[in-house]
């Protein structure tokens, strides 16, 4: 039979909270970590807001020895490895100081870059030809993979050491990666998570898309507004979030605390057919993503409680509502309560399923939904499709029984994940 | 340069990457870089970068695959430092 998996442990590194209990506290108080970036100004982009994790040098000092901050360069390592040791000591469990790895326990952390700064030092030196005085940090820093073999060598892991990218589905595709490897029996225990790298070297691309608001630079709270009728484009964010997943059995037998059960999900590709391109859904493909989801759960469409979305904040979000709504065939009142944690941190790219897959979580065992931010005018489309109490603009307090989460990215790329609370029986 | 001098300036330099301070505690001249002082044997380059702006010079590929020990570092940083000198 296959396991049953479930959450033990979680670790955040978030623009409006670093660390689980100061995330937890901003998320049901409505805090934005949306700020004025002087770089972003200076370098003259049209978005000059952003989220970004604020981390002191003592705080770092905890997670980094002097000689791994040596010419280190990489935000996104930096977050990552801060909230998978987070998660890791959350979870209960200790880092094994024995010779022999701990053969049960892997991690999926996935990016979607690595290193973007440090990466730039280099091509920098390179082409001062100083090649040969690089130092040898710059392939751990910059391959892809960093952050799961920075994340493998910290808590001595001898199972799938390994990293995915997906664009913004990475963080939720990679607990559904996590939760079928112990599912199947090959893992007892997983970390999993997504991390994505700070500034402007990583955001330009998007900024030159003109997919990020550019109307918001003197008010950046007010920035990010997922389904309002002033949705002008997403703002940049950056961070990261994870997960321990383990089996219910391991979970009960060490008697760890169990945040939720993940009961199952689906990611698939509209494969950039029908409506769907690069960089535009396939919403076909979305609605399948979602109902399969909710088949592989083995729950009905009516038991969600609670939807996070992906809800970025651009013209698309209508979009969304509706796939949402034609694929649990639910409108109106009848429509679930659904947020978007982009409202109060923006859009964290690669680490975006991640926190807000935390955040589901959070809100999943301690009873309440996170407030939408900056929604007060909402879009007519949606409120077309659902009904506006369905989109609580303050924090309430309910008994949620089963969250939804879901994620989509560049290159038609869909991943939906149900998360349940677990009854002890 | 005193040779007290730059095996004091070595030390400092191999203490951030050496994973056992006893080990460099008694640093001396025949003191193994990996076997002794335990250094990953990736943050060796990272040693002879260091060498090389502590004492403003440059080694080639060749003198650095030597470097793997306290007596060949001195040896290479004053033959170095003499072709300074000749200059």
């Amino acid at each position: 039979m296959p396991n049953r998996v479930v959450i033990t442990g979680m670790g955040v590194v978030a623009p409006n909270g670093v660390g689980l209990k100061p995330f937890l506290e901003a998320i049901q108080l409505g805090r934005s970590g949306i700020v004025k970036d002087a770089q972003l100004e200076a370098l003259q982009f049209s978005c000059q807001i952003a989220g970004k994790p604020v981390l002191p040098e003592a705080l770092i000092a905890r997670y980094f020895s002097e000689l791994e901050w040596r010419n280190f360069n990489s935000s996104g390592i930096l977050y990552g490895v801060i909230a998978a040791m987070d998660a890791w000591q959350d979870a209960g469990l200790s880092v094994a100081a024995t010779e022999e790895p701990d053969w049960d326990s892997g991690t999926i952390f996935g990016t979607g870059t690595s290193g973007v700064d440090k990466f730039r030092e280099a091509i920098y030196k390179i082409d001062e030809l100083q090649a040969r005085k690089l130092g040898s940090t710059v392939v751990a820093q910059t391959m892809a993979s960093g952050i799961s073999a920075y994340i493998g060598g910290k808590l001595g892991l001898g199972n799938q050491v390994s990293t995915n990218s997906s664009a913004c589905t990475t963080g939720t595709e990679s607990i559904l990666m996590a939760y079928e490897r112990i599912k199947s029996g090959q893992a007892v225990r997983m970390l999993a998570g997504s991390t994505s790298d700070s500034g402007p070297y990583i955001w330009a691309g998007f900024d030159a898309m003109r997919v990020c608001t550019f109307k918001h630079n003197g008010a950046p709270e007010q920035g990010s507004r997922p389904m309002s009728a002033s949705a002008s484009g997403f703002v940049p964010g950056s961070g990261a979030g994870a997960l321990v997943l383990e089996s219910l059995e391991s979970a009960v037998s060490r008697g760890a605390r169990i945040y939720a059960e993940v009961l199952g999900g689906n990611i698939n590709s509209g494969g950039q057919r029908g409506t769907g391109t690069m960089t535009a859904p396939n919403a076909m493909a979305v609605q399948r993503c979602i109902a399969t989801a909710v088949s592989d759960s083995g729950i009905n469409a009516a038991d969600i409680d609670l939807i996070n979305g992906h809800l970025t904040a651009t013209s698309k979000d209508a979009l969304e509502v509706e796939n949402w709504s034609i694929a649990l065939q639910r409108t109106g009142k009848d429509f679930p309560a659904i947020n978007s944690l982009k409202s109060m941190v923006g859009h964290c790219l690669s680490a975006a399923g991640s926190i807000e897959s935390v955040a589901a979580v959070l809100q999943l065992y301690h009873g309440f939904i996170a407030p939408n931010l900056n929604c007060e005018d909402l879009h007519p489309e949606i409120t077309g499709l659902i009904d506006a109490s369905c989109i609580p603009q303050q924090m309430t307090t309910e008994d949620l029984r089963v969250v939804a989460k879901a994620s989509f990215g560049f290159g038609d790329v869909n991943a939906c994940i149900i998360f349940k609370k677990l009854i002890a029986s | 340069m005193d040779r007290q001098l730059l095996l004091s300036k070595l030390k400092t330099i191999v203490a951030s990457y050496s994973h056992d301070k006893d080990a460099l505690e008694y640093l001396s001249e025949t003191t193994d870089f990996t076997k002794d002082l335990k250094i990953n044997s990736a943050n060796l380059v990272d040693v002879v970068l260091d060498v090389e702006e502590e004492f403003d010079i440059e080694i080639d590929n060749l003198s650095m695959e030597r470097m793997l020990n306290v007596s060949a570092a001195i040896e290479i940083i004053e033959s170095k430092l003499k072709e300074i000198d000749r200059k």
